[in-house]
């Protein structure tokens, strides 16, 4: 079966980035752009796998995570953070919060490819 | 532009976060203790620096970074918004937007702003931050490959909450066997009586035994997004002979714990089948984007084709009006119907909200306002007000002449304002509103006003108008749209680039606009442009002159008389109409365009205006209107004046379409023309 990741990021640069490398490895990719939006996509849809950026307007990852890890549907889902440096900090409250795993920016396509096999075994 | 390229999307977007960031810093200017707008420039800040690291922007991200860590310390409190920060922080954006729209060349200036910065928010606490990091995970690198491969134990629990977030610890082992061949036993010891027992949590561990070379760096890799909470152990085993392999029973019993255990509860998850449904539906989704970006190209090239359809439509109208199918006719007017919605949908597409090039001078104003020492307020009104995305880019550059010319000539500086008992803030408005089927833009200052005495003086120095002509004050106030009436005397740095007022009007009128002025003396000034909405199709009119057609943009026209019979009889080449009391000038088409051959019977007069005054055109016949697709004529034709464009009508011939503003402008003249005649006589 096909999996399907969603990716959150209110940069239509690194979504289209994100979005090209996993379609041309085969998976089917959904597109949000911010914490709301990805909160509402990743309950509407069947995903496999989020990957959300952190610093977002209106609500931003860590809240997302917070507030998808409620919902009954996100059990087992991994949830891949976007870090822009490696801050502790930032990754351990997303971590508390439900994070599975992260990458650090700027990442090389095959990065986040490896990530993503690696949680989803896609 | 290839929307495909990440590259090019992150430019746009980059183009844009700094639009949003100059925004940003100019309203905290304003309002320095806002928090949210610091928040909101650090994010800017934060995007661009991240995904310019990604798309290979690394003297951006570099650069970025720094500029961000300054503003960091704003964020937390450390250091406060100022004049000062602003204008740095500024040039740093001109400085972000020059190493973004031109990668390869060497730009300097960097290292001075990034140093201004780090002057203003206090330098001595500003630790110069590493580079932005290249690599994923750096853990992984300190392998030390000549051991030889020896026997190793490691055990490890899970997080308990590892399942619930995602961690398949299948996926996990795969892993840990590919690091080298590896006995794997799960350790049930913590797996707790049923009643205490939550289905959810991860209680099982594992031991693998592994053959291989130093698996530390391996294993950690393996455990990364794990590793700060979990328990994990590793021992190398002693050289003992090889353990007892595994049994069947238990190999078998820690599959179908592993297949039971970790996929069951992924699988667990109740509302599953609900959202499989709901997928296949789709029904209950939401809009899957609000806004799609498209090249421009493309909406250009769709509005040619909606062109080409109405033209092809009007054919069909025309053919199905002398046909005598009933089914013919009722398809060419569901035709019909369909089409003018089709261009009033696709225009609709190309409009963009003016606000995108108001946001642009407040930057602007908040230049000139520092260079020239006058304290200005700018109010921007209207900006949801959407035009033609072409003419909003074309309407930039006379905006910005007016502007400066409203910051540099119209407001008066702080000492004149206060002695004339204004406040020493002066206002520039700029503001954009419908007014039918135009937008109306305007630019006012509440400064001195034109002054009609320095105005006529320039006129009579360069000549425009003689030393004793008589000109009534609105006259003289338009005198500054006439050609070389530059403000050459007064070239400051930022009037008088050599742009005058007059490529100001023939941009406007290009446009098919057209620009009022009022002034009041001391009071300020207003220029208002008031342009169409679209500039691709318009309503016409279409009229007949000899044996030619020829189209008047129906929002020019004003009404359509009759020529009075025996006019010229005592004209004696006045040409002048008596419009309800006022005298109209007129022109006769056939003459204007030199056609030969007799007129008809009963000519008719169509009175057009604009902004300036109006004027009559002869013509033979009316014959109705028409939606016209404006094709521009080539650039042989660019001399010509009477003409705006062409267009092709329902039987296929190309119909002129007249320039009403120059053909007024001309009308006007004749009057001038006749009146110093008449004055001479």
């Amino acid at each position: 079966m096909t999996k399907t990741i969603l990716t959150i990021d209110d940069s239509a640069s690194i979504r289209q980035m994100v979005a090209m490398t996993l379609t041309a490895a085969g998976l089917d990719v959904i597109e949000a752009v911010n914490g709301l939006d990805g909160y509402d996509k990743a309950t509407t849809n069947t995903v496999h796998a989020v990957i959300t950026d952190l610093n977002m307007p209106v609500l931003n990852g860590i809240e997302f995570i917070r507030k998808y890890r409620q919902h009954p549907s996100s059990k087992g889902i991994p949830i891949i953070l976007l870090t822009t440096e490696s801050d502790e900090d930032l990754k351990r409250q997303a971590k508390e919060a439900g994070a599975t795993g992260w990458i650090v920016k700027p990442f090389k396509q095959d990065q986040l490819l490896a990530v993503i096999k690696k949680v989803t075994g896609a | 532009m290839n929307i495909s390229d990440p590259t090019e999307t992150f430019r746009q977007e980059a183009r844009e976060l700094l639009d949003q960031l100059e925004a940003g810093l100019l309203d905290l200017d304003q309002d320095p203790g806002n928090h949210d707008l610091v928040n909101s420039t650090f994010r800017a800040l934060h995007t661009i620096k991240g995904s310019g690291a990604m798309f290979g922007f690394t003297a951006v991200a570099e650069f970025v970074h720094e500029f961000e860590t300054a503003f960091d310390r704003v964020r937390k409190g450390q250091s406060q918004v100022n004049a000062a920060l602003i204008g740095v922080a500024l040039d740093a954006k001109d400085h972000i937007h020059l190493l973004i729209e031109t990668p390869d060349a060497p730009i300097d200036g960097g290292a001075r702003i990034l140093a201004e910065l780090r002057a203003i928010v206090d330098g001595d606490a500003f630790p110069s931050a590493p580079a932005v990091k290249a690599e994923l995970n750096q853990a992984a690198a300190q392998a030390q490959p000549n051991a030889a491969p020896a026997r190793w134990r490691l055990r490890f629990y899970l997080p308990g909450d590892a399942l619930l977030y995602g961690t398949n610890p299948l996926l996990l082992l795969e892993e840990l066997a590919a690091i080298g061949p590896s006995e794997i036993t799960p350790l049930t010891d913590r797996i707790p009586l049923l009643d205490t027992l939550e289905p959810e949590n991860a209680y099982i561990g594992w031991q693998v035994d592994m053959t291989a070379t130093d698996p530390a760096a391996a294993i950690d890799d393996v455990f990364l997004f794990l590793r700060d909470n979990m328990e994990l152990t590793l021992e190398p085993l002693a050289d003992q002979a090889p353990s007892a392999p595994i049994s069947p029973e238990i190999a078998a019993d820690a599959n179908s714990l592993l297949t039971n255990s970790a996929p069951a509860l992924l699988a667990a998850a109740p509302p599953a089948p609900k959202r499989g449904k709901a997928a296949e539906k789709g029904g209950d989704d939401k809009p899957a984007a609000t806004s799609l970006r498209v090249p421009a190209e493309r909406l250009d090239e769709l509005m040619d084709r909606v062109g080409e359809l109405v033209i092809a439509q009007a054919r069909l109208t025309q053919i199905a009006a002398q046909s005598a199918d009933i089914n013919l006719k009722t398809i060419a007017e569901e035709l019909e119907r369909l089409s003018s919605g089709l261009r009033d949908t696709t225009m609709g597409i190309r409009m963009v909200p003016i606000g995108t090039l108001f946001s642009r001078f407040r930057r602007l104003v908040h230049d000139l306002s520092g260079e020239l020492g006058k304290p200005i307020e700018f109010i921007t009104t209207g900006e949801e007000t959407e035009l033609d995305k072409t003419m909003i880019e074309r309407l930039a550059d006379p905006l910005v002449h007016l502007i400066r010319n409203a910051v540099d000539h119209g407001l008066e500086g702080p000492e004149k304002r206060l002695a004339a008992g204004k406040s020493a803030q002066g206002t520039v408005r700029l503001s954009a509103v419908y007014s039918g089927a135009e937008v109306a833009i305007s630019v006012s200052d509440d400064g001195a006003g034109l002054n009609a005495a320095r105005i006529r003086a320039k006129a009579e120095e360069n000549g425009i108008i003689a030393p004793d002509a008589k000109l009534t004050d609105q006259e003289l106030y338009h005198l500054i749209f006439a050609p070389g009436f530059s403000t050459a005397g007064e070239v400051t740095a930022l009037s008088g680039r050599g742009v005058g007022m007059d490529v100001v009007k023939r941009t406007i009128d290009g446009l098919r606009g057209t620009i009022d002025l009022t002034t009041r003396p001391g009071e300020g000034s207003t220029l208002t442009l008031r342009l169409p909405l679209t500039l691709a199709i318009i309503d016409g009119m279409l009229v007949r002159v000899g044996d030619g057609r020829y189209t008047i943009p129906l929002a020019a026209v004003e009404e359509c008389v009759e020529l009075p019979e025996g006019i010229e009889a005592h004209a004696k080449g006045r040409n002048f109409l008596d419009i309800r009391g006022s005298l109209v000038p007129y022109l006769r088409l056939r003459e204007v365009f030199g056609l030969r051959g007799e007129a008809d019977e009963h000519q008719k007069v169509v009175i057009v205006s604009s902004g300036e005054g109006r004027v009559g055109l002869v013509v033979d016949q009316i014959i109705g209107n028409n939606q016209t697709v404006i094709k521009q004529l080539s650039k042989l034709h660019s001399g010509i004046k009477s003409f705006s464009g062409a267009t092709i009508l329902g039987d296929g011939t190309v119909a002129l379409i007249l320039d009403t503003a120059h053909l007024v402008g001309s009308g006007q003249s004749y009057i001038e023309h006749n009146q110093s005649v008449g004055r001479a006589a």
